[in-house]
């Protein structure tokens, strides 16, 4: 089996300051994963280098493509890597408006997909919307409200709809959770638990949260200062850090 | 003899715009920037369509202006006699006389030949603009053919009306490459785009110039199940009785009195010389056209 994303000692540098520097990592299929780290750590940075929103300077990211096996997304063409970004891609930013078209209907935010990929029949496109408004429990008769009327946990969902209505085979996600309150962000977690076990996703986790990687992450990855300092399977790092800096971070969480 | 150098421009601006042409020309639908001049009119008032007419104007042409429609708006009457005086061009309202017609918001009822050319004047000529805010990202997604934004527009507009409720404006592919604006040009003259005319497009506080060449493909979108509709008021007209031309509603007073008549004047004119007579309509008389 070929792993879904292979990333090979990717750097980059804002002048003479260091985003990330050193990250070699294997995807598999079907596998979430982590990353953790205060802020400015770089996993914003890694995070937009491998979804191609920014150029890094040194370094691979390999996809395993549908049609010609696995590519370097750095040195192919803008128009596939843009194809690959409406298609196996799909991207949650940490801001539901970012990711949103806030002055178009919640049905056509989640139709837009389809139709950049070809959607020509509306009666489908809806029925569509309608069903994937459903599994991330938005309510059908809320389809021809635009976000603006949805409170924050919906425009999140709303997003996530967005997002996995073409069936990508691979998310990134940015503090998905952030901005939320505890219980809405309990159930979001859940909800994404469920949809990525049964789509059977890979999913790239940034968060600064260890209870979102916890639920969610197979495995982790610990970043400081631009560079990984610890990686392993999620309940291992969490549970026995062998890094200074890990231990530091879990014993940070507050017990309540 | 007019102080102005020949129709106002000066000889090196209106090589500048004929190239920008040429060039709209080989890429029918693509906007091409051109260094749009200060005009003596507002932006908004057809800056545009009159460089690009400018730049076509020869010493034998006649000039045609229209404004909705109608030879006798404001709009129309002014920049005919901005080339009056500056080209000493002749003009007329007939459509079939004309060699250059400029043109605000409709396409003349009657067909063009491929003797003439028609010139747009075009408020925004960025299809995408309403949707995609990024001159950047709109340039890009021209590029690539990224084209799913724009029936999203079209989607928004069934979800909310029941029907492509855009009326004016309407989005159109040339050639099955580039989605063009055709200026605000009611839906129902989309299918005349593709005509026997050169069709330019002149767009200019957003510096554009784009072009349709004679006979050139031209599509409207629409999705499979809400396919594109030419439509216009369900009536007559009230003056010379056409059902085949589009319609300008007019309130004739305050009581709820309305009618509807040719928003081509020209054509409502030589229909009713002809002898066609309008459920309002009075026998047409020479001495009060």
């Amino acid at each position: 089996m070929t792993p879904l994303l292979q990333v090979h000692d990717l750097a980059k540098f804002y002048g003479p300051r260091r985003g990330c520097e050193g990250v070699s990592f294997d995807l598999w299929p079907g596998e979430v994963m982590g990353i953790v780290g205060e802020s400015g750590s770089g996993k914003s940075t890694l995070l937009s280098c491998l979804a191609g929103h920014l150029p890094p300077d040194r370094g691979e990211v390999i996809f395993d493509t549908r049609g010609q096996g696995p590519r370097d997304t750095l040195t192919m063409s803008e128009p596939e890597r843009r194809m690959l970004m409406r298609t196996d891609w799909a991207f949650v930013h940490q801001h539901a408006r970012d990711g949103l078209r806030m002055g178009v209907s919640a049905g056509g935010n989640v139709g837009e997909r389809l139709m950049a990929v070809g959607a020509r029949h509306y009666g489908h496109i809806r029925e569509q919307a309608i069903d994937w408004l459903g599994r991330v429990e938005i309510a059908a008769d809320r389809v021809d409200d635009k976000p603006q009327a949805f409170s924050g946990g919906m425009q999140q969902r709303l997003q996530i709809a967005r997002n996995l209505v073409t069936g990508p085979r691979l998310v990134f996600m940015d503090e998905p959770t952030g901005g939320l309150d505890v219980s809405v962000q309990a159930r979001l977690l859940d909800l994404l638990r469920g949809l990525v076990r049964e789509m059977g996703l890979s999913a790239i986790i940034v968060t600064h949260d260890l209870a979102v990687v916890r639920l969610l992450a197979d495995r982790l990855m610990v970043m400081k200062d631009g560079r990984v300092v610890e990686d392993g399977l999620t309940d291992q790092v969490l549970d026995d850090p062998q890094h200074g800096y890990t231990q530091l971070l879990v014993s940070s969480v507050l017990q309540v | 003899m007019s102080d102005y150098n020949f129709a106002y421009l000066d000889e090196q601006t209106k090589r500048m715009i004929r190239r920008a042409i040429l060039k709209a020309l080989a890429i029918p639908g693509y906007q091409v920037p051109f260094a749009s001049r200060e005009m003596p009119m507002p932006y908004g008032w057809g800056t545009g369509g009159v460089q690009v007419s400018a730049a076509c104007l020869t010493p034998g042409d006649t000039l045609k202006v229209i404004d909705q429609g109608a030879d006798d708006t404001t709009n129309a009457v002014s920049i005919r006699k901005f080339f009056e005086k500056t080209a000493q061009v002749a003009t007329t309202e007939e459509t079939a006389r004309a060699s250059l017609i400029q043109t605000r918001h409709r396409i003349p009822e009657e067909p063009l030949t491929e003797d003439q050319i028609l010139v747009y004047q075009v408020p925004i000529p960025e299809p995408l603009r309403f949707l995609e805010p990024s001159e950047v990202e709109t340039r890009k997604m021209h590029a690539l053919e990224e084209y799913g934004l724009m029936h999203v527009k079209l989607y928004e507009d069934i979800s909310q009306h029941g029907a492509i409720a855009t009326a004016y404006a309407y989005p159109v592919k040339v050639e099955g490459r580039y989605v063009m604006d055709p200026s605000p040009i009611p839906k129902f003259d989309n299918p005349k785009l593709s005509m026997a005319a050169i069709q330019l497009f002149g767009a200019g506080r957003e510096q554009r110039i784009y072009a349709l060449p004679p006979y050139t493909r031209v599509v409207s979108l629409d999705f499979e199940d809400h396919p594109f509709e030419a439509s216009k008021a369900d009536h007559d007209c009230d003056l010379c009785g056409a059902d085949d031309s589009y319609l300008d509603e007019v309130i004739t007073d305050d009581a709820g009195g309305r009618m509807f008549v040719c928003s081509d004047t020209d054509y409502c004119r030589a229909r009713r010389a002809a002898g066609h007579i309008g459920a309002q309509g009075a026998p047409y008389e020479e001495a009060t056209a």
